[in-house]
């Protein structure tokens, strides 16, 4: 670089290049130093007091149109009978722990993602595996299935989203189509396609989601927010808009403009990372699970938690939530190798299934809710109907 | 979340552009416009009573990236800007606003050191030593927004505040004993490097939470109790699926007389598509039944539109401009052969967007279309023949009772179905044979056809 020009940029300093022998000395709090606190937190303290005024605001008003509560409007409505749900599948093949599962939109066809790097296209009506793509990274933590059903998408400690072209010919090396989409500073937590096979949408552990263009693999909207790694994200149902939620390690769940990269609606009402955050089927509201053993109800027109799903029994932390069709059921899956059902509009549990034999970490209803399907750290995944 | 912790939790800042090939060419730029003969032209200034070298004007930098790219003024500010907002270029006056003024407003290279390219992330415990460091020189000189900041970072790294101390002590120590332009030059650049990586929040947040429209709870919760209540009898989980669940029995028929091309339709899907709009446009059976309605009444550009506008948005980045030209030549231009109708400012909007089409650029359109047809022709729709015709020919499946050995052959014999490829492929087929009946008649083209014939 041209000498003149930079002759007074000093190296800055940086921690580490201080001479060793101060660099771990403890220093008593010296007394000047205590007055500046003081004076800090003066400072500080008029900003809180704006900051806390704003936020008793918002609480204010959200307060005026509180006018009932959840189990309240659950009283109209029917109690639900007796479910007699069973495994009626159990898909092996895997050599180790199953991550990611996302189903196809023929409603029969999952693809599934795993610790040893393998992800697996099946026919879970016949158990027949289709294809298998041996990723070069360890922990696949993401996969999804593309709408057309012509490709799947997949990534992890890579860094990366990639999509794989599926083929009607199985012996075809599916490896050498692949495209490498998404590029992240951390691990891939989750991914989904849009309403095409022609973006995706991917969260990651360098704490921001980013839409991509899959043809030209740019980068057309990313978005920032969250304060920590990002575990999942969930696309509204059309009608609603261009929204997506998210949720993190930093216990909030935020709604996104997927147009504007603005971050429209953040809760933070859970006590520990948010594994999982998936719409009720009508988009005004969404489900969260956490591992502070809790599933949450958002309603998103009025702003506010509206539900908690928890048992002094459960104190595992939930992996994964999904609904039912009509929204009526909620299921979780959760580190203690459990299936709990919930009544979304009464609260209460409904039904516990037992079957994996690890902690469940994914967990989907399929296209046309004729069935679920969970998978496990026990290298299996079920489908109950 | 056990999983393996790649990088500290924390300190999830933005994601570094470590790598991407568009920076390596912005750093040749870079490098170029500080050439001392072809560079942008530099000068000393007086700065409060300090005199800080190659300093460069605003307006010097506009005028060379112009010369250097020939390209129009408003891409030339843009790129300007975005020098200042990765942090390439500093502001020595307004040092908030990372934005690039064409007039005389002073900025200065930022050294490579602090180039957003370099490897090392802005972690919080720089970002706390600087920030503590700063409060050590002066008192109170901290901005609420920093301030913030240091309360925040001062709670979750309380365990290491000594050190962080220490560390600031030590800084401040070190730069007093440089001279004093150099200090200044240097703060300078500091200053600017953290306000790229750690810019200033505010309230916002909240003043826009507490400005955002919402419902009253019984409004909103009472939407989701009817949500359900409407579709009660459609979750397989709650009423049995007719003729019977293909995962409980074996049996795909559920599946084969529910397909997207099915002649007749069940009675349950059928009443699906009144619950909304929604339903019966996401169903593209139920999207073909509405657009068997619209020909007849001769309204099908609403739908048509609907549908471009939605390809458009979901679709290729590199589709988009002859898209949105064939979508203008369609339904927007004056006299176009599918034109909408649509009220004139939201039409004039749409039309100056796609001189320079994006994703959204028809989203006020496609949305007026969207709202007049769910609450008028939709409900027409579920009133007209077409629709009682069907609601009459839709057919309800007997339910399936199946003994146990005709399950254990069910079982045995599970059906293949169609494989979603070769579904997609005939889909693909049908479109394009669609699109071909019902594109508009080229009339001159005829004409001109029929006189070349002759």
């Amino acid at each position: 670089f041209p000498k003149q020009t930079f002759s007074l940029c000093c190296k800055p300093f940086r921690c580490r290049s201080l001479p060793a022998r101060r660099k771990y000395m403890r220093s008593p709090l010296v007394p000047e130093m205590a007055t500046q606190e003081v004076q800090l937190n003066e400072t500080l303290s008029h900003l809180k007091t704006e900051s806390d005024t704003l936020k008793t605001k918002l609480e204010e008003e959200r307060a005026k149109l509180h006018d009932v509560e959840l189990h309240q409007v659950a009283e109209k409505v029917d109690g639900l009978g007796q479910f007699v749900m069973k495994t009626r599948r159990t898909l092996k093949g895997h050599g180790n722990k199953v991550l990611c599962m996302d189903w196809c939109k023929d409603k029969r066809r999952i693809v599934s993602s795993s610790q040893d790097g393998k992800v697996i296209v099946w026919d879970a009506f016949t158990t027949n595996k289709e294809h298998a793509v041996t990723m070069p990274c360890t922990w696949v933590m993401a996969c999804a299935y593309a709408p057309s059903g012509c490709a799947v998408a997949c990534g992890g400690l890579d860094n990366k989203c990639s999509v794989y072209p599926l083929s009607l010919d199985k012996n075809e090396n599916l490896a050498a189509k692949k495209k490498s989409v998404a590029m992240h500073t951390n691990y891939l937590s989750a991914c989904s396609f849009t309403n095409s096979d022609m973006q995706i949408l991917t969260s990651s552990g360098d704490g921001t989601c980013a839409l991509w263009d899959v043809e030209s693999g740019q980068l057309l909207q990313s978005f920032h927010g969250h304060a920590a790694d990002v575990l999942c994200l969930d696309l509204a149902p059309s009608e609603t808009g261009n929204t997506f939620v998210s949720g993190g390690c930093d216990k909030k769940a935020n709604v996104w403009d997927m147009r504007s990269g603005q971050c429209i609606q953040s809760f933070e009402t859970h006590e520990s990372d948010i594994n999982s955050v998936r719409y009720y089927p009508s988009g005004d509201a969404f489900a969260s699970g956490s591992d502070d053993a809790t599933c949450r109800l958002y309603d998103l027109r009025a702003d506010r938690e509206v539900a908690i799903y928890s048992k002094e029994s459960i104190i595992f932390g939930v992996s994964s939530v999904d609904f039912s069709l009509s929204g009526r059921l909620l299921f979780g899956g959760y580190n203690d190798y459990t299936i709990n059902v919930w009544d979304v509009l009464k609260g209460t549990r409904v039904s516990i299934l037992f079957g994996h034999e690890n902690r469940v970490s994914t967990l989907r209803v399929s296209p046309d809710g004729t069935a679920f399907c969970s998978g496990s750290w026990d290298h299996t995944l079920r489908t109950w109907a | 979340c056990e999983l393996i912790y790649v990088g500290d939790c924390g300190s999830a800042g933005r994601p570094s552009m470590r790598g991407s090939p568009f920076q390596f060419r912005l750093e040749a730029i870079v490098v170029e416009m500080q050439d001392s003969k072809s560079g942008v032209k530099c000068s000393e200034q007086k700065l409060n009573i300090s005199t800080i070298p190659h300093v460069i004007t605003g307006v010097d930098v506009l005028t060379w990236i112009t010369n250097k790219m020939k390209t129009t003024p408003e891409e030339v500010q843009a790129f300007g800007t975005m020098l200042v907002a990765y942090g390439y270029i500093y502001p020595l006056q307004n040092h908030k606003k990372l934005v690039m003024c064409n007039n005389t407003s002073l900025y200065r290279f930022q050294t490579p050191y602090f180039w957003p390219t370099q490897n090392w992330v802005a972690e919080d415990s720089d970002y706390a030593i600087y920030l503590a460091k700063r409060n050590i020189r002066k008192k109170g000189m901290l901005e609420p927004y920093e301030q913030t900041h240091y309360s925040h970072l001062h709670d979750w790294m309380n365990h290491k505040w000594d050190f962080i101390v220490m560390q600031a002590t030590e800084q401040y120590k070190a730069g007093k004993e440089r001279k004093k332009p150099d200090r200044v030059v240097f703060d300078c650049q500091e200053r600017a490097y953290w306000i790229v990586n750690r810019p200033p929040v505010s309230n916002m947040f909240y003043q826009q939470a507490i400005m955002r429209s919402k419902v009253k709870s019984s409004v909103s919760l009472g939407a989701l109790a009817k949500y359900v209540t409407t579709y009660k009898n459609h979750d397989p989980f709650l009423a049995p699926c007719l003729p019977s669940n293909p995962w409980q029995t074996d049996n795909d028929t559920y599946w084969t007389c529910n397909t997207r091309r099915v002649d007749v339709p069940t009675k349950m899907r059928v009443e699906r598509w009144s619950f909304s709009l929604f339903e019966l446009l996401s169903d593209l059976r139920g999207r073909d039944d509405f657009k068997t309605f619209l020909k007849k009444e001769f309204s099908g550009e609403n739908l048509a539109f609907w549908e471009a506008a939605e390809e458009l948005k979901w679709g290729t980045g590199s589709s988009m401009t002859s898209k949105a030209e064939t979508i203008f030549k369609t339904f927007l231009a004056p006299g176009a052969p599918r034109w909408i109708n649509i009220d004139g400012r939201t039409m004039g909007l749409t039309v100056k967007g796609l001189e320079h089409p994006h994703r959204y650029v028809l989203e006020a359109a496609q949305t007026h279309v969207f709202l007049l047809m769910k609450k008028d022709t939709f409900f027409r729709y579920l009133k007209s023949p077409v629709y009682k015709d069907i609601q009459k020919k839709a057919i309800n499946p007997d339910p399936h009772n199946f003994s146990p050995a005709q399950l254990e052959q069910n079982a045995q014999s599970r059906s293949l179905g169609i494989h979603p490829i070769i579904l997609w492929q005939q889909e693909e087929e049908e479109k394009a044979k669609a699109a071909a009946a019902s594109a508009p008649v080229d009339v001159k083209a005829m004409m001109s056809k029929i006189d070349r014939n002759k």
